[in-house]
């Protein structure tokens, strides 16, 4: 069965899986890095993407992939037409910075996915990347949770703008869908509903 | 105080079912050890060293009677009939069983309480002054704000999971007590130039492992854009703060990389896309939640109560208790109480049910049906008549509640320590009993005066001994417990962080290390000055001397 879950009109559902993740080789060298660029001269333990990873990786000749920011950077000509056509998503770890993809594409629109890979479910930047990709970026089309994506955190995911979800491959999608509603009022405003509850209701002492 | 409407009950009955699912899938084994350790902490579940503890919220530590009744029957029917108040103004069970914590919350839920976000790496608990809303020096009571800001940050989806935990304060008085410079963010409110409520923000202070004062991100924030600017520096935390090592992952961390400068620049850049956005706080919505904190219906008393006077001059048992446990009050014939959880001997902040009774009991009778916790681990009854004092003091001294020892030195703030918590290096909780039995005579503890001191059982400082004008912290050398002590730190307006004074001490050292830092103070004072004043003016210097030197002599 597949492990996607997909929300349409807040409606979600179990869908198959379309797209192909195109995946880095793995790293040979220990490399560390900085997170980003805006925090400066501060080792974080992330790895960074090699150019011998980026030249080794394989990216399948045809149909719906998605591909990794780096190699989306170092490709971005020999794709175009691909992208195009509809057939290429980008896919970023948390560490990565929104702004390099933005500066690469300038209209994410082009995109028809966009995935956020989350190496550890208790990682919270995925949260933020999807909320600026959204309200920030004005990304519309579809946001998908990749990785360590786990039941207890869907709702997180959904309010911070992420309307499909990869759920990890051990774990149950169908029961995992039920937590999309954990909560039916919540108080502040975030992506799904933006405004807080206090202008949602009339809330009165 | 605030009243949950269906908005608000809603959402904590969802969070009862929301974890009685996380706990059933955990026990099948359908969630692993680590996949259920967020869940639970984010529900102030811990595995403690003997079992599991239990926190829950007091969101800035206000509490009704009827709370703290169903507080007192949970610790009975749940754990051993006692509770320990933390120095986050919650209150913890030390033995609750792991599969009997959704019927707990289930209790709570029906007095509207509940547990959410009293641990875990998310917005802990809003804390503030204790005496809010009653304090003479109070310019805004804070406590609506903190109530927008509690709502706010419940379950905010954006901060649910982040590097480390994030502690925020709210002060509205001139003296601040509720600590805002120790805090990730710290907001001063304040009245401005065109007498309109603004905020001063402080960011990145802490204890822990590298304790440092917050700095001062904005000087004036208009009321209206707290949630916001809140989101734009915890957003920059939460995309930048390490994840790599637990250790260097607060914000004080990343602010001290970047420096205050580059990280405000950041936050603003941030706040430039935020700022007015839907969660921009309306007049309507904290008038709304500002009408919970109205003054209480006092009546109109004078200043002075001839009953309370003449048994302040008959009975100096009672003088002595009044005069360390009551506190000025902004309406005429009014005092705040503290009534003490330190009688010498105790676990600080223990309370039983028995005396959770009493105190919920006291509160209906004579203080309006509410009280505080206190950061010191004390509770108080806010809105007291001086003409019933004298009854309170009865009550509460048959029931253990009435030491005299508020704001002196055996008043100490201490964490639960090597007894309960897994974290711990070394106990805490004996230490402090036998600091207390070292100076059980009361005449002295007087005239020692004002003094803070507080225990931490390990770095993570819940004791805040960084803050105490005289600091205890265990360490672990070699697997044996010793107790590093530091002089000198403070809160408040002038909240210093105290320094170390030497070598760490073994616990039978203890008392006589205390005793040997008072003796020094007693000698050098000049008449009226605080211990935390002679400190400052003499320095670590003549302490630390004697302290040692005295150790050569005896060794
Ligand atoms: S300071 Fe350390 S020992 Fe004490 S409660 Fe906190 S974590 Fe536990």
């Amino acid at each position: 069965m597949s492990q996607l879950i997909k929300l349409n009109d807040n409606v979600a559902s179990i869908a198959e899986n379309e797209w192909t993740v195109v995946q880095l080789p793995p790293s040979l060298v220990e490399a560390r890095k900085q997170a980003g660029k805006v925090v400066l001269f501060k080792l974080t333990g992330e790895q960074t993407v090699s150019e011998e990873q980026i030249s080794g990786t394989v990216i399948p000749e045809s149909g719906k992939v998605i591909v990794p920011l780096s190699v989306f950077i170092a490709c971005k000509a020999q794709l175009q037409a691909r992208i195009n056509a509809g057939e290429i998503g980008v896919w970023l770890d948390t560490h990565e910075v929104l702004a390099d993809l933005a500066e690469h594409q300038s209209d994410l629109n082009q995109l028809p996915i966009i995935a956020v890979h989350v190496e550890r479910f208790a990682d919270g930047r995925i949260f933020s990347l999807g909320l600026l990709l959204r309200t920030r970026y004005s990304f519309k089309n579809e946001l998908r949770a990749i990785g360590d994506v786990l039941r207890d955190q869907l709702f997180f995911l959904k309010r911070s703008g992420f309307d499909s979800y990869l759920i990890r491959a051990d774990r149950n999608a169908e029961e995992a869908m039920l937590s999309l509603n954990d909560f039916s009022a919540p108080y502040q405003g975030a992506v799904d509903e933006t405004r807080p509850a206090f202008v949602r209701y009339n809330r009165v002492a | 105080m605030y009243k949950y409407d269906e908005i608000d009950q809603r959402l904590v009955d969802e969070r009862v079912a929301q974890y009685r699912d996380q706990t059933r899938r955990y026990l099948a084994g359908e969630l692993s050890e680590e996949e259920f350790r967020p869940l639970r902490l984010q529900n102030g579940l811990y595995i403690q060293r003997l079992a599991p503890m239990l926190r829950i919220a007091v969101p800035y530590g206000m509490l009704s009677s009827k709370q703290l009744h169903k507080l007192a029957d949970i610790a009975h029917s749940y754990d051993h009939s006692y509770g320990h108040f933390s120095t986050r103004q919650n209150l913890q069970l030390n033995w609750p069983k792991l599969e009997d914590v959704p019927d707990i919350l289930a209790e709570l839920a029906s007095v509207e309480m509940h547990a959410i976000q009293t641990s875990g790496n998310c917005i802990r608990n809003i804390t503030t002054d204790q005496f809010a809303g009653v304090a003479p020096d109070e310019i805004i009571d804070p406590r609506a704000m903190a109530e927008v800001m509690r709502q706010w940050s419940t379950f905010h989806p954006e901060f649910a999971l982040l590097p480390r935990k994030f502690k925020i304060a709210v002060s509205g008085t001139k003296d601040d007590r509720a600590v805002v410079q120790m805090h990730d963010i710290g907001m001063e409110f304040y009245l401005d130039n065109h007498n309109k409520v603004a905020i001063k923000v402080w960011v990145g202070g802490g204890l822990g492992r590298t304790p440092i004062l917050g700095a001062v991100i904005r000087e004036h924030l208009e009321w209206q854009h707290a949630l916001t600017y809140c989101e734009a520096i915890v957003r920059v935390y939460n995309l930048h703060g390490r994840r790599d090592n637990s250790y260097k992952a607060r914000i004080k961390i990343l602010v001290k990389a970047l420096g205050i400068d580059e990280f405000r620049s950041q936050v603003e850049a941030e706040w430039a896309h935020l700022k007015d956005a839907p969660n921009t706080i309306t007049e309507a919505e904290l008038a709304r939640v500002a009408k919970h904190f109205e003054a209480m219906p006092y009546a109109n008393l004078p200043a002075h109560d001839a009953s309370f006077d003449a048994a302040i001059v008959s009975n100096p048992v009672f003088a002595n208790w009044a005069k360390r446990s009551l506190h000025a009050h902004k309406t005429s014939g009014y005092r705040a109480v503290t009534l003490s959880l330190k009688p010498h001997g105790k676990a600080p902040g223990d309370a039983t049910s028995e005396q959770m009774h009493v105190v919920a009991d006291l509160a209906e009778q004579y203080s309006f049906g509410e009280l505080r916790v206190s950061h010191e681990q004390n509770l108080i009854l806010a809105d007291v008549k001086l003409s019933d004092l004298f009854a309170v003091w009865e009550k509460a001294r048959v029931y253990g509640l009435a030491t005299p020892n508020i704001g002196l030195l055996t008043d100490i703030i201490c964490c639960p320590g090597g007894d309960f918590c897994s974290l711990a290096n070394a106990k805490s909780i004996p230490i402090a009993q036998a600091i207390q039995m070292q100076f059980d005579n009361l005449d002295y503890l007087h005239d020692i005066g004002d003094i803070e001191l507080n225990i931490s059982g390990c770095m993570n400082a819940c004791g805040h001994h960084h803050i105490g004008h005289i600091g205890i912290l265990g360490v672990d050398k070699d697997g044996s417990e010793w107790y590093q002590v530091s002089i000198g730190g403070s809160q408040g307006n002038n909240a210093s962080i105290g320094s170390v004074i030497g070598p760490s001490f073994s616990a039978d050292e203890m008392p006589a290390v205390v005793q040997k830092l008072i003796d020094v103070y007693i000698k050098e004072r000049t008449p009226e000055e605080l211990f935390i004043d002679t400190v400052r003016r003499l320095g670590v210097a003549p302490f630390k001397a004697y302290v040692y030197a005295q150790d050569e002599v005896t060794a």
